[in-house]
């Protein structure tokens, strides 16, 4: 039976209670929210609250409600108060929308009145005999900078492995990317980085960006007025929420086209066909990594029909053939469109083929995108893709084909274009620059063979989250445990002689580990030192969102325990190997990690976001309030930040930073499955794994893990399966089943699914009970971008529901009235 | 398929009660704590009026019967599902009771008969009618209300109670 609350009533805020902004920090959307807080043993009445409307009255269909999983007691200033996060029906991302991932930000909070978060790491710990023993953070940071000092000094900066997030909400932020990134990349030049969610340190999106287009170049408004939202490889309704239910089905009602490239059918295509009627919705549901073929087909047939935008192209795009050639950087040419072209060419009925999908559909998606209409004026495109490129089949080249298309027709920079990553996580990275190189080190393999001594950790947690997972957990763990039983053989020992028992240790094949997180993750179960981190609005922190806009979530509440924002972590470590190494007598080496006498993130902000961008100050943002402004900031004026709506209205292409500013096509030929091994596996196994997101916890699962409502509804990953497949191997609904393959084995629970197509799983991923990176290959690109996407693997029934998975409901997730 | 039979119930005795809502001064209780946090804190219920929704003479397998409860603003559903299911009422313990304003944003549901959800057009949730009201799919941080029911000697079914907050209110009797 499905969980039930019990909670009949809940407080109501009066009308004195403080009022905070905050921007929801699990994803790119980034909605508005309105925190009220307000001394315990008071309360609002029906009449006199907060809200300032009659709550004895019902409220009407998107009337102002607080649920109670937006509702919690926090601690503020030291005392418990009442805390009510209600959606801002004025902030124009949301406008009052709650997703099922935001709106449970109140009840996501650490309370230790309601007994909330309580697996939020308090204390930094120290590892001591065996167990992680609480510290202060005068010693846990002493013993991290005397390792790190050693280690640098005698071996070098290679030696020094970071994880760090680069991105915004959550964990990251300005303050945070900044404070980091002054650490490892200005007092430091590591090298060997990489980024919470892949293997090295690299772009998502080095194509986009090498043609000069950013990949946040529109404004969530230029969906609602467009006439064909094209996706590519995304699930807007499940992973950028409120983005399609505000801003595409907007479009999709002012009758807006909608076209949706995805081997799986999703809840997304489900509901554009219930805003925009079926005819009006096109599902290319190609073959799993076809995609630049699709891609190159459309470009063509567009070309060859002569519906470009031919001013724009002559004025905005360079002209002269090959701008750069393929090489070790680049794995596709860049110039001209004609030199693309060239390259690209792909007849429609090739496409088909290749793509297993109608031509007739390919040439429809072409007149869809680009077709004049029929008074002649220009259509209007906005293109999006996420994961199922980034994360797919030949990265660089498939990201280039998409941004083909939206140059040729002259879809950026114009009202109802753009081309855009969609994005997970909002951004927020201000660093100096780094010194990684191109293509990065591939540090998890650098790791598996046996490189570097330390691993610093911020806020990633690549047992959950990595490819090749298997074997990376079980070297990363060995090789831990290697300075673990140092530790405490030299547990009785000064620190001096501890320091020299884990430099001996790492010197053995050991690894020293220091992690930074907000929860005792799986990956710092291998932790020496364990840092206490606090979260968004236990800290001011300022990220923007996928149409760059800009905003102050504010601090409300007190951070957990012990813990302090990670910008102000960065600077703790800094400030101590400044000390050791003056101690080492290294002073020229310490002299280097000087200038973080930060006392608040938003000295951290000053010193580094405010330097480059000399308008923004934390006054000027809090007032903007919810709406925040649009990057790039271009002024100040009558008491207002200026932002930019779209970036390249001027048909100026710069993110390449080419002087002639002028855009370049990517000669991305088609050449099948890229990554190494991937077309092997596709061979010799049955079913092809597909690595998806649920809307239900996707970007917080880790904070779900004891959460009765969320694990109530999937208490084990589930695995969409097609229901014949199922019979053929014994599988019912609810089942726990093993996907197998040369790499390793992931767990999970049979969900069958009617969409589903035979032999096409779809596994959820990042899931704390079901790494789905356990089955993945090593194989990336030329740039070190993995391909989670493309896995193929055997399926194996483990055993029987479970009484916890017998009562879930294995219903069809797409609505039907 | 919309509900379609209706069956009147008076506003009026449903008001007995409001007058305590919000003076429920305590904190309210999130029992979403882990387990191993300790035992979660009671909830503090309120009193719920008792409202007679139908006899069960009036229920067909699978034909939803609209009802108001615990007062006239507050739309829900009552059903016979045909088999019995956890927490159902009556002799077959299949009979349930929901709320039908959507726990996300408020709009009103539809009953979906041929695979017994309660479907929303808001922003296109739903929720498993058979499985306690869990939420299959959608934007709503909570399941759907379920009403408590009891089921007298004569066969009259009544409403008592409410398992969830119900969307649009600080207190589900107002
Ligand atoms: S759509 Fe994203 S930003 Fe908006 S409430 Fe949901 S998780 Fe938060
Ligand atoms: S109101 Fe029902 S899904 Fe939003």
């Amino acid at each position: 039976m499905g969980y039930k609350r019990e909670i009949d009533r809940l407080p109501i805020p009066p009308k004195d209670a403080k009022v905070h902004n905050v921007t929801c920090h699990y994803c790119i959307v980034g909605c508005g929210y309105k925190a009220y807080t307000w001394p315990r043993g008071k309360q609002g009445t029906m009449k006199n609250n907060a809200y300032g409307i009659d709550l004895s009255e019902q409220q009407p269909a998107m009337g102002t409600w607080l649920a109670p999983s937006q509702y919690n007691v926090v601690k503020q200033n030291g005392k418990d108060v009442h805390l009510a996060l209600v959606p801002d029906a004025d902030c124009v991302v949301n406008n009052g929308l709650t997703s099922i991932r935001g709106g449970r930000m109140g009840e996501n909070r650490p309370s230790d009145v309601m007994r909330t978060q309580q697996q939020r790491l308090t204390d930094p710990m120290i590892w001591r005999n065996g167990v992680w023993q609480p510290t202060s953070w005068d010693d846990a940071l002493d013993l991290v900078a005397r390792v790190t000092a050693r280690i640098i000094t005698e071996y070098g900066e290679d030696e020094l492995l970071v994880s760090m997030f680069d991105h915004g909400g959550s964990a990251g932020g300005y303050e945070n990317t900044w404070g980091t990134g002054k650490l490892y990349f200005q007092s430091m030049n590591i090298k060997n980085a990489r980024i919470h969610n892949r293997p090295a340190y690299n772009s998502e999106v080095h194509a986009t960006r090498d043609m000069g287009v950013g990949e946040l170049n529109n404004s969530y408004s230029d969906y609602e007025v467009t006439d064909t939202i094209f996706i590519i490889g995304a699930n807007p309704l499940e992973t950028q929420t409120n983005l399609f239910l505000n801003h595409m089905r907007k479009g999709l009602e002012n009758g807006a086209r909608f076209i949706m490239v995805d081997p799986r059918r999703t809840v997304t295509v489900n509901a554009a066909e219930e805003i925009a009627g079926k005819e009006n919705v096109l599902h290319l549901a190609i073959k799993p990594a076809t995609d630049i073929a699709l891609m190159n087909a459309l470009f063509t047939y567009i070309v060859d029909k002569g519906w470009t935008d031919n001013e724009f192209i002559k004025n905005s795009t360079f002209q002269g053939g090959e701008a750069v050639p393929l090489d070790e950087a680049h794995p596709a040419g860049l110039g001209s469109l004609e030199y693309a072209l060239n390259a690209c060419r792909t007849s429609t009925a090739k496409a088909a083929e290749i793509c297993g999908v109608p031509e007739a559909d390919i040439i429809k998606a072409a007149e869809w995108i680009a077709k004049p209409k029929s008074d002649g004026s220009r259509r209007k495109c906005a293109t999006a893709y996420e994961k199922g490129i980034i994360w797919g089949n030949d990265n660089y080249r498939a990201n280039g084909a998409i941004v083909n298309i939206a140059l040729a027709t002259g879809n950026i920079g114009r009202e109802g274009g753009g081309c855009c990553r969609l994005g997970g996580h909002q951004e927020g990275y201000y660093r100096p620059a780094d010194h990684v190189g191109r293509p990065a080190t591939y540090v998890d393999q650098l790791l598996i063979s046996g490189g570097g001594k330390i691993h610093h950790i911020w806020a990633t947690d690549h047992f959950k989250t990595t490819l090749n997972a298997a074997e990376y957990k079980e070297v990363h763990r060995r090789r831990a445990n290697i300075v673990k039983d140092a530790m405490d053989a030299s547990a009785s020992g000064t620190r001096e002689q501890q320091v020299e028992a884990i430099v001996a240790a790492v010197n053995a094949g050991g690894l020293f580990v220091v992690d930074m997180d907000i929860i005792h993750s799986q990956i710092g179960q291998d932790a020496h030192v364990i840092l206490p981190a606090c979260e968004s609005n236990e800290m001011n922190l300022t990220s923007m969102n996928g149409e760059r806009r800009l905003r102050l979530s504010e601090r409300y509440m007190d951070p957990y325990g012990q813990s302090r924002p990670d910008c102000l972590i960065a600077a703790g470590i800094a400030q101590n190997l400044e000390r050791v190494l003056r101690e080492m007598g290294q002073d020229k080496y310490a002299d280097q990690f000087k200038g973080y006498d930060w006392k608040t993130e938003e000295d951290a902000f000053m010193d580094g976001y405010h330097q480059g961008n000399p308008d923004v100050t934390y006054d000027r943002l809090r007032a903007m309030g919810n709406n925040g402004v649009q990057e790039p900031v271009v002024g100040y004026k009558g008491g207002k930040l200026v932002g930019t709506k779209r970036l390249y209205s001027d048909g100026k292409f710069d993110r390449h930073g080419r002087k002639d500013k002028k855009a370049l096509f990517c000669a991305a030929a088609y050449r099948g499955l890229q990554a190494p091994g991937k077309a092997q596996e596709r061979a010799t196994h049955k079913f092809w794994i597909n690595n998806v997101r649920a809307n239900v916890f996707w970007q917080n699962q880790f904070l779900d893990q004891t959460n009765d409502f969320i694990q109530d509804r999937f208490p084990y990953p589930f695995i969409e399966m097609n229901p014949q497949d199922m019979a053929d191997l014994g599988i019912k609904a609810g089942d726990l089943i093993e996907i197998h393959n040369e790499n390793g084995a992931t767990q999970g629970m049979a969900y069958p699914t009617d969409t589903a197509r035979r032999g096409q799983v779809a596994m959820v991923f990042g899931s704390p009970s079901g790494s789905q990176g356990n089955v993945v290959n090593p194989g990336v690109n030329e740039l070190i971008l993995p391909n989670y996407k493309h896995t193929w693997g055997d399926i194996r029934k483990l055993a029987d529901a479970t009484p916890r998975s017998a009562h879930v409901s294995f219903k069809s997730k797409e609505y039907k009235a | 398929m919309r509900c379609k039979n209706m069956v009147n119930v008076g506003r009026r005795q449903f008001l007995r009660g409001g007058a305590m809502a919000a003076a429920g001064a305590a904190a309210a209780t999130v029992t979403s704590a882990p387990a191993e946090a300790g035992a979660p804190v009671p909830p503090a219920q309120l009193e719920y009026p008792s409202a007679r929704l139908a006899n069960i003479a009036d229920l067909k397998v699978n034909e939803p019967l609209d009802i108001e409860y615990p007062d006239a603003d507050s739309p829900g559903v009552l059903l016979k599902l045909g088999t019995a299911v956890e927490g159902g009422a009556g002799p077959d313990g299949d009979i349930v009771a929901f709320s039908t304003i959507c726990p996300h944003k408020g709009f009103g549901m539809s009953y979906n008969s041929e695979d017994r959800t309660l479907n929303c057009p808001g922003h296109f949730s739903r929720f498993d009618v058979e499985a306690g009201g869990q939420e299959v799919w959608g934007h709503a941080t909570q399941n759907v209300p379920q009403f408590t029911l009891r089921i007298d000697d004569k066969g009259d079914i009544y409403a008592e109670g409410s398992s969830d907050l119900i969307f649009g209110r600080p207190s589900n009797v107002l």
